[in-house]
C-alpha cells in the first residue's frame, strides 16, 4: 500500500538538537517567572509552553514529515480550544 | 492497491494513525477542559492561587519537566532506529523511555508524599480552614497531576507491549506503525506536561 509516508527517516541528530532547543525555552521560563514580574511572567510562561508544543508536534510527532492533513485537523482542535477559551473569559470578564 | 502481489494479513497503517490522532484529539480536549476549569478558578481567588502555588517545589517539577523531554526524545529516536533497522537500539531507546518514566513518578511520590505529610490533600484538616480558593487549586493540582501520571502508567504499560513486540520481531522496519502509535501517546504525555509545570509550578 502506501508506504510513501514512511520512507523519511529523521535523523538522530535532530532529535537531539530539539530536545535542546526545548530545554533552553524549559529553563528560560523558569528563569522568567523567578522574577516575578506579574501578568508578564504568566504571558511569557504561557508563550514558552506554546511554541514548546509546536515544536514537539512537528518534529517529535513527526506534522512536519507526516501528511499535511494530520496538522490541518490538529491546527481544527487548536481552533476549537482557542475559541471555548475566549468564550468562556468573555463570558465570565463582561457578566 | 489491488495490484499489490504480497497478500498477508489486513493491514493499513494510516488508518491506524488517524485512529491514534483522533484519540490524542479527545485527550487534548479532556485536558483542554480542565484548563479552562483552572483558569476560571484562578481569575475568581488570584490571591489564594498565588499563595497556594507558592507551595509547590519548582525544582522538583523542573527536574520531572527535563524527565519527560528527554525521554519523548529516546521514544521519537527508536523510531529512527527501527526505519534503520537497528533492533537493539530500538529496544535500548524503549527501555530508557520507560526507565525515565519510572524516574518521573518516583519523583511525583515523593512531591505527592511529601505534600500529604504536610497535610494537604482533598479533605484535610489543614485544607478545610484554608480559603475557598487555596482547596480548589490543590483540588485541581491532585486531579489533574494524578490524571497527568495515570496516562504516564498507561504509556509505560503501552511502550512496553511494543517493545515485546519488537523483541519477537512482531514489529520490524518495514511494519512499526504501532511504535509510531505508542510514541506518538508519549509525546502527548510530554504535551500536557509542558502546559501543566507553567500552569502549576511556574506561575505563582
Amino acid at each position: 500500500m502506501d508506504n510513501g509516508q514512511h520512507t523519511h527517516i529523521v535523523k538522530y541528530s535532530t532529535f537531539v538538537w530539539v530536545l535542546l532547543i526545548l530545554l533552553v525555552f524549559t529553563f528560560s521560563s523558569v528563569a522568567i517567572t523567578e522574577l516575578e514580574l506579574g501578568v508578564f511572567s504568566v504571558t511569557a510562561a504561557l508563550v514558552f509552553a506554546s511554541i514548546k508544543s509546536i515544536i514537539v508536534l512537528m518534529y517529535f510527532m513527526h506534522l512536519k514529515f507526516d501528511k499535511k492533513f494530520y496538522a490541518i485537523m490538529m491546527a481544527g482542535i487548536v481552533l476549537l480550544l482557542i475559541s471555548v477559551i475566549m468564550v468562556t473569559f468573555l463570558d465570565y470578564l463582561y457578566r | 492497491m489491488t495490484d499489490n502481489t504480497h497478500i498477508d494479513e489486513h493491514r493499513d497503517d494510516e488508518g491506524a494513525k488517524t485512529g491514534m490522532w483522533i484519540f490524542i484529539f479527545t485527550e487534548l480536549l479532556l485536558f483542554g477542559g480542565l484548563f479552562i476549569v483552572y483558569s476560571v478558578y484562578r481569575y475568581l481567588n488570584p490571591m489564594a492561587f498565588h499563595l497556594a502555588a507558592q507551595e509547590l517545589d519548582t525544582f522538583i517539577g523542573t527536574v520531572n519537566t527535563v524527565i519527560l523531554l528527554v525521554s519523548s526524545m529516546t521514544i521519537a529516536m527508536a523510531i529512527t532506529s527501527i526505519q534503520l533497522k537497528n533492533k537493539k537500539l530500538t529496544l535500548i531507546l524503549m527501555g530508557v523511555t520507560i526507565l525515565l518514566a519510572v524516574v518521573f513518578m518516583v519523583n511525583k511520590y515523593f512531591e505527592w508524599t511529601g505534600k500529604i505529610s504536610h497535610g494537604i490533600f482533598p479533605g484535610s484538616e489543614i485544607l478545610h480552614q484554608s480559603s475557598q480558593g487555596e482547596i480548589l487549586f490543590f483540588g485541581l493540582y491532585y486531579a489533574m497531576t494524578g490524571l497527568h501520571a495515570l496516562h504516564i502508567i498507561v504509556g509505560v504499560g503501552f511502550i512496553g507491549y511494543v517493545m515485546w513486540l519488537v523483541k519477537t520481531d512482531d514489529v520490524k522496519h518495514d511494519d512499526y506503525v504501532i511504535l509510531e502509535n505508542s510514541a506518538l501517546y508519549w509525546h502527548l504525555v510530554d504535551l500536557i506536561w509542558i502546559f501543566l509545570f507553567p500552569l502549576f509550578y511556574l506561575i505563582t
